[in-house]
Formats: C-alpha cells, structure tokens, sequence
C-alpha cells in the first residue's frame, strides 16, 4: 500500500495528465455527435468481423433449430403475404409493398444487461439505416441504432428507451410496451386507462403508428395484471413471444413510404 | 499576493471572453482560427505547481469549449499543452534555474527565447486540437496545413499581447 502510494505521488504529473485526458475524451465522444459516430463506426467494423467469424464457427451446431425455424417462418409468410400490400382504399391496391424486409443474422447479443444491444450482419452496403425495426419470426426486437457498412447495432426492446406503440388485439386499444429490466422474458405495458379490461392471455400486438413496425406484429400475451387504486393509468405485465435469448436470424424492416409519411407530419406541425 | 492571483483569475475570464466572442468569428478564409486563449498557460509563472498547471489548463479547454459547443475538444488541446510545458521549458534553458519573479515574457527572457517556447506549445496545442476535431488521418495534410497556418496567426497574436503589456507597464 506504502509502495503504491509512494509511485503515485512520485508519477502524479504524469497520472494527473493521463487521467484529465481521458475525462476530455470522454467529453468528446459523449456530446459531439460527430465523434461518437466514427468511434461506433471503426468500433463496429472491428468487432463485427471478429464476431462475425467467431458466429460461423459456431453456426453448425443449430442448423436443426434454424432450419424449422425457417420452414415455419415460411409457412407463415405464405399465409400473411397480402399483409405488407397497401391498401388505400377497397379498389385500389399498391403495386408494391410498403414494406421491405430484410433478413440478416444475429452475431452479437445480450439480455442480462439493462440496456441491451445486439449486432447484426447487414450494414449500409445492404441499405440498412438508423431507425428501422427489427422483428423475428416470433415478434419484436428492436430498433436499428446505427449502421456501418457491413454491420449494424440495434437497440433490443430489453432497453432503458425502448418504448414501442402497440395495441390490444381485441379491442384496439393504444398501449405503449416497455421493459422494467423484471426478466428477458417479460415486459410492461404502461398507461392503460382503468375503464378497459385485460385478462390473461390476452394478445399484444404493434400498433403501426410509429411508422417504423408494421401493424399487427405480434409483441406478447398479458401475464399479469396490476391494478393500483386511485391511480388513472394501470399497468400490465407480459410475455414475449420472442424468445430474445435465443435469436439467429431476424428480419430488417424498411418502411419505403417512412420519408413520404415523415415529410406529412412535419408539414402538419408547422401548420 | 493576492494580486497575482487576482491578475490570473482576471487574464483567465478576459481571454475566454475574448477567445468565444470576437476571435471565434474572424475566420479568414475559412482556415485560419488563432487560439489566443492559450496564452494564459503560456504566461502562468515557473513556480506554479504542475497539477495546477493541469487543472488550469483543463478549465480553460472546457470554458471556450462550453461556448463553442465542443465540448472536450480545447480541454484535451490545453491539457496536453500544459502536460509539455515543463519539458519545453527545460529544453530550452536547461541548466538555469529561474529566480523568483521571474515570469516567462519577452521583458524577462528576451525575444529568441518567448518565440521559440511559444512556437513550439503553440504547435502542439493546435495539433492535438484540429486533428481531434478532423478525427480522421485520411484527411492529414489538410489538416497539417490548417495546422500551421493558425499557429502562426495564434504566435503573431501572442507576441502581440506582449508588446501590448510591454508599454502599458513602461507607462
């Protein structure tokens, strides 16, 4: 301890210096947006391929699990197909679909953190940008945060601000889906006005007002439901049907109209 | 005493002031940005403590920083200037040791010796500073050039300052 001492007062110029430096670096890369974007970048690049080639090694021993997967993701499409068609009205139907998906495997994951982010396999190179959703065969993900060329970060629903518009099945009612760090596995829906019901096992799906989901993607089932007295607002448990600790391969959602929508809205507002 | 500090606690406020609200807006040419803030870290005296040095200069980064929406930028520039300026210092005089009351200025050293020691802390500030804020060695001479050009408009400001205190004590 005297020894330790001893060499930090001896090199506490030196120490002094280092530490001050990184405190500005520090500064740096947290309020100039600039800078965090090319250390995400180079960051991303370099961990992406290290990654990369660690999950293909690895790829082999779920190719069983993936491959029903697959089967069953693609009886599914074929039944929802007509889905990702826009209808504007009852006689006129979009030639093209509003909704572009792009798959792209999961190499970087977590879930036991609060704020959780996962990495994945397709980068601006394959037109992935920031803010579009992520779903898997099951439900939900997250949310694009960046991109690089070939990789890019997303934010998990498993996030501190993650906050996803969503609806009950049944009735339609608007909720908004957040997770309160209880488990992977389940999440809170918040502000739910007292005169609606919910019972167990009722389904929670995405709204589609975000611009950034499509309606209808499945979220979870109520598990749980919490009501407190003289609160206006209850709130809700539930499971998620995607199995978040357990993802391989995902699907990229690219709203084709999200400019055209945006470009409204802003237009709205300034009226 | 006290009026040293007061001085330095003054010189401080007054070039950040000076620093933020008229040099950062003369941009000649779109390359040129003098520094003349930094001349507080090139005046302070040889007596004063090292860690002070430091923390100083990381206050006065983060003063012109907090007005130019930079934040970090000029604090790691000034902190590593003031990191050098003792070995600077002893590389130009290394065998003399400074009486007290001596600062560093052209009154007390002489011309040769302030323009070679602002030369040379002017250069590191500024290349520490433009090649964080370019954050790219893809764009090096550009930013080289950038560089020089500033340091020698920030060196003619400083040596400048000085004439200006030169008289003003003679009066």
């Amino acid at each position: 301890m005297r020894h330790l001492l001893a060499f930090l007062l001896k090199h506490y110029f030196i120490l002094l210096f280092i530490l001050l430096e990184v405190f500005a670096f520090l500064l740096i890369i947290n309020n100039n947006n600039y800078q965090n974007s090319v250390i995400l970048n180079s960051t991303n690049h370099l961990t992406g391929s290290i990654l990369n080639t660690y999950n293909t090694a690895f790829e082999y021993f779920s190719l069983k699990y993936v491959n029903n997967e697959l089967a069953e993701e693609n009886a599914r499409l074929h039944s929802l197909s007509e889905k990702s068609f826009l209808r504007t009205d009852t006689t006129f139907c979009y030639k093209d679909t509003l909704y572009k998906f792009i798959s792209a495997k999961v190499i970087n994951n977590s879930t036991n953190k609060r704020n959780n982010y996962m990495m994945l396999n397709k980068g601006t190179k394959h037109g992935i940008k920031a803010d579009m959703g992520v779903i898997c065969s099951n439900g939900i993900v997250g949310i694009v945060t960046s991109a690089s060329v070939n990789f890019c970060s997303v934010m998990s629903v498993l996030h501190e601000n993650s906050k996803i518009s969503a609806k009950i099945k049944k009735n339609n009612q608007l909720v908004n889906v957040v997770w309160n760090n209880i488990d992977y596995k389940i999440g809170t829906i918040e502000d739910i006005p007292t005169q609606i019901y919910i019972h167990y096992g009722d389904t929670i799906i995405t709204s589609g007002h975000s611009f950034i989901f499509p309606e209808g993607i499945l979220i979870g089932t109520v598990k749980n439901y919490l009501t407190e007295k003289g609160e206006s607002m209850n709130n809700a448990l539930i499971d998620f049907s995607t199995d978040f600790n357990n993802l391989h391969y995902v699907y990229i959602i690219d709203n084709i109209m999200k400019d055209e929508q945006l470009n409204l809205e802003e237009v709205i507002e300034y009226e | 005493m006290s009026n040293i500090y007061l001085k330095y606690t003054l010189l401080f406020v007054l070039l950040i002031l000076f620093q933020v609200l008229v040099l950062n807006n003369i941009q000649f040419s779109g390359y040129v940005n003098p520094y003349l803030y930094i001349l507080f870290i090139l005046l302070l005296p040889f007596e004063t403590p090292k860690w002070l040095l430091l923390i100083l200069a990381f206050f006065l980064g983060f003063g012109v920083d907090i007005f130019t929406k930079t934040i970090g930028m000029n604090a790691a520039a000034s902190v590593f200037m003031a990191f050098c300026r003792p070995s600077v210092i002893y590389l130009l005089s290394p065998k003399q040791d400074f009486e007290p009351g001596i600062r560093p200025c052209i009154k007390d050293l002489g011309f040769r010796w302030f323009f070679a020691y602002s030369l040379i802390l002017i250069l590191l500030h500024h290349l520490v500073l433009f090649y964080i804020e370019v954050f790219r060695f893809s764009e090096f001479f550009s930013t080289l050039y950038k560089v020089t050009i500033s340091t020698a408009f920030t060196l003619i400001l400083v040596i400048l300052c000085q004439y200006l205190f030169y008289n003003f004590k003679k009066i």
